[in-house]
């Protein structure tokens, strides 16, 4: 994997069993002469599977089917697949009993395509969409994903707060991000962004570099995060001409991928760079892909239209801490919520200094920063 | 009944016209013919791998597309300065040349959709857009209301002169007591047209470089300095190449119109200036962009003050009655001041609002090849429909299609 990728250079599963394969060569394979000749028949099988994922990795398309090493066996067996697989499309789209299956597809398909808008359907569209969508995926890939379409829950406000002394700038939290919420790994999207910022210069966005690749905590620096504020009154809302961005009742700013016509005009009225725009289409290796998802939060999405932090949707509402609160190793990151007197981001809004960006434009953030 | 055989028979009668004609218009034809399905090509390559073949990213997200949008619809107001003078004044100098005008507002209408499409993420979900069977998010974002205002003006200005023209097809006296009242109304709604496409950028609190209040009559002033320049170039090809007739006096007014709105431009630019780098604030940064570069990022210089000088150069000999009579001087004087608008309030207005971004970064924006043959395919498109346009707007207006003398 590209030692260029931000979130692989830091602490990831799959780095580190990759950099247990590869040589110094930069092969992933023997041949280089590096490789110990002991290694045992075991260790081996070992090491050549996790290399080839380690491939698989960073193909995409064709190349991850077609690109991969295998045994003479493994290699019939897929490639009997696929003709009958072939084949089958050429037989069903041809004949007029085509099977069932495709049949399913299509149907789910032209469905999909002339849904209403998430933010208008009821309890029980919802549903019927969400069983669509898992159903497709399971059609086309054979695996099963679970999604929900969970609503806001009564008296719950998400908020969220930052410590500027706390934190770091590890961006461990960038990478949990990435990874609980499947986004682009080709484009490098990534929601949040750390600001390293220079002491005894104040909060001067100007000077900071958000593009970092050294060691931190880089001496004479202090790291500020930003992503979606989820504003109580978000202008990027408000010019969406089609309404496929709203503000839900717990305050979660978020986005029907479905229903977005990939205008960007949300995009240019955001303040805060927290809108991201899939560029081309979003790539996740099948292994990587987060398999627990929700409709208006980390559910793949499509070419052409806006996502962005949805405070982890997927998470928030069944009461988890969303995935970068979780991953800061520093405590910097507190997430709760607002309407609960006993919450421990009402006691840091009550105890601390706190303060928000760009508060004169009215937007009324619910993301706070603080100092210890 | 007797309507639609009329209605047929213009459209068989002006296919003949516009399939019929000199080696030169055949050669204009197939070259922008050529120009187009190079475009198209260039689209289906859009289509296929994302916007990601645009020079745009998350950085700065608006480009070539939408800066051609916002000039084209300048473009567009502008007919109404034709307009108002020959039906509402009853200017009879005029009268030949409106419907030249509406021709032009037409296909700069068409130009500014086919960019709007070009620019989206889902084209083909834009059925999302349509109230009764989409969402229509109107009246609080502005993109909603110019889709209102510009398919309403391109109505009007299909409905106009199409009625005009039918009645002449028939060898009638068009009815002012029908078209006049569409006129005026055409032509506050040129005028809406302008403003809302400013309110579109001018309503962002995140962008300061858009967020001023002068934003929307300057792009009033300069639609009525660019536009009418455009005309001119156009009557002047005309002119030339048929034996439509048209007057220099009517090109002397037009250029009058040119003149005071370029003047009045040049007054706001300079507030614009005054105020950014008087007393510079952290908001002046995108004008600082603009206009001097920061950071060493300069992508934007040598366009900008070409703009300006040419802007200038014009608008100064334009003001000098004595040239600006010299029909070879107007005519150069146009094609600086079309030019000059066209960066202006293309690029020129639309990529630094992008520049800092929020947080301060600086990423410049180069429009990638793809990118600029979509563009040219979509301004050979306009041109294709403008020439069609013309050429039966001429040929009904010489007289020589008519319905009558088709029974002949």
């Amino acid at each position: 994997m590209s030692e260029k990728k931000k979130w692989y250079s830091l602490d990831l599963g799959l780095n580190r069993k990759k950099s247990d394969t590869t040589c110094g060569c930069g092969k992933t394979e023997g041949g280089c002469g590096s490789h110990k000749p002991e290694m045992t028949d075991d260790a081996f099988l070992e090491a050549a599977v996790n290399a080839s994922i380690g491939e698989e990795v960073r193909k995409d398309g064709f190349e991850q089917v077609f690109d991969v090493k295998m045994d003479r066996r493994s290699a019939f067996k897929k490639l009997t697949a696929s003709l009958l697989i072939g084949a089958g499309a050429v037989s069903t789209s041809c004949s007029v009993i085509s099977g069932d299956d495709s049949k399913e597809k299509a149907q789910i398909d032209w469905e999909e395509q002339f849904k209403g808008n998430y933010k208008l359907m009821n309890d029980d569209e919802k549903k019927a969409t969400v069983d669509r969508l898992m159903r497709s995926y399971e059609l086309r890939t054979g695996k099963n994903i679970s999604m929900t379409a969970e609503n806001a829950a009564d008296d719950v406000l998400f908020g969220y707060a930052f410590n500027i002394s706390k934190c770091q700038g590890y961006m461990d939290c960038v990478n949990a991000c990435v990874e609980e919420n499947n986004q682009d790994r080709d484009s490098q999207m990534q929601y949040i962004r750390i600001h390293e910022m220079k002491d005894g210069k104040g909060f001067n966005f100007n000077e900071a570099d958000d593009n970092y690749y050294h060691e931190v905590p880089a001496e004479g620096h202090f790291y500020m995060g930003t992503q979606c504020f989820h504003c109580d009154n978000p202008p990027c809302v408000e010019v969406c001409p089609v309404s496929a961005t709203w503000r839900e009742d717990d305050g979660l700013v978020v986005i029907d991928y479905d229903w977005c016509v990939g205008c960007r005009y949300c995009m240019a009225a955001c303040p805060y760079d927290g809108r991201r725009f899939n560029w081309s289409k979003p790539e996740v290796p099948e292994a990587e892909i987060n398999k627990n998802q929700h409709y208006l939060g980390n559910r793949m999405r499509k070419k052409g239209v806006m996502e962005k932090c949805t405070f982890c949707v997927q998470r928030s509402r069944k009461g988890q801490n969303p995935a970068c609160v979780e991953a800061c190793p520093t405590g910097a990151r507190i997430f709760g919520n607002l309407l609960d007197p006993k919450s421990t981001i009402r006691w840091v809004l009550e105890n601390k200094k706190v303060f928000r960006l760009k508060e004169d434009l009215g937007t009324e953030p619910k993301f706070w920063y603080f100092m210890d | 009944m007797r309507r639609l055989k009329v209605f047929k028979n213009l459209v068989i009668d002006s296919l003949d016209a516009i399939t019929k004609g000199s080696r030169k218009y055949h050669i204009w034809m197939a070259f922008l013919t050529f120009v187009m399905l190079a475009g198209m090509y260039c689209y289906s390559i859009q289509l296929k791998e994302g916007l990601s073949v645009t020079g745009m990213s998350d950085r700065v997200s608006w480009g070539l597309y939408i800066s051609n949008f916002t000039f084209l619809v300048g473009v567009a107001a502008a007919a109404v300065m034709l307009v108002m003078p020959t039906y509402v004044l009853k200017d009879i100098d005029f009268k030949r040349s409106v419907l030249m005008g509406e021709g032009l507002a037409v296909a700069a209408l068409i130009m500014c959709l086919a960019f709007v499409v070009a620019d989206m993420g889902g084209p083909s979900v834009l059925w999302h857009m349509i109230p009764g069977i989409g969402v229509f998010n109107f009246p609080n974002s502005m993109l909603t209301w110019d889709v209102i205002v510009l398919n309403g003006y391109l109505f009007l200005n299909l409905s106009i002169p199409f009625y005009i023209l039918f009645r002449r097809y028939q060898g009638k006296v068009p009815n002012p007591k029908i078209y006049v009242p569409g006129a005026i109304l055409s032509v506050l709604w040129a005028v809406a047209i302008h403003l809302v496409t400013a309110f579109l950028y001018q309503g962002l609190q995140a962008r300061p470089f858009w967020n001023n209040a002068l934003l929307g009559p300057r792009f009033l002033a300069s639609a009525f300095a660019a536009g009418p320049a455009l005309i001119i170039l156009v009557l002047a090809v005309i002119r030339s190449f048929t034996a439509f007739k048209i007057e220099d006096k009517t090109l002397n007014k037009i250029s009058m119109i040119v003149v005071v709105a370029a003047q009045i431009n040049i007054i706001m630019l300079i507030s614009e200036l005054f105020k950014e780098f008087y007393a510079p604030t952290h908001h002046s940064e995108s004008a600082y962009y603009l206009f001097f570069g920061l950071d060493g990022k300069t992508a934007l210089l040598p366009w900008i003050w070409t703009a300006i000088s040419m802007n200038v150069v014009a608008t100064v000999i334009l003001t000098i009655g004595k040239l600006r009579r010299n029909l070879k001087v107007l005519y150069f004087c146009c094609a600086l001041l079309f030019v000059a608008i066209w960066i202006e309030k293309g690029f020129g207005l639309i990529v630094p609002g992008f520049i800092p971004g929020p947080y301060g970064k600086i990423v410049e924006y180069l429009p990638t090849g793809i990118e600029v043959g979509v563009t040219i395919g979509i301004w050979a498109m306009g041109a294709f429909i403008f020439t069609i346009l013309a050429k039966t707007a001429i040929g009904i207006e010489l007289g020589t299609l008519r319905y009558k003398s088709r029974k002949d």
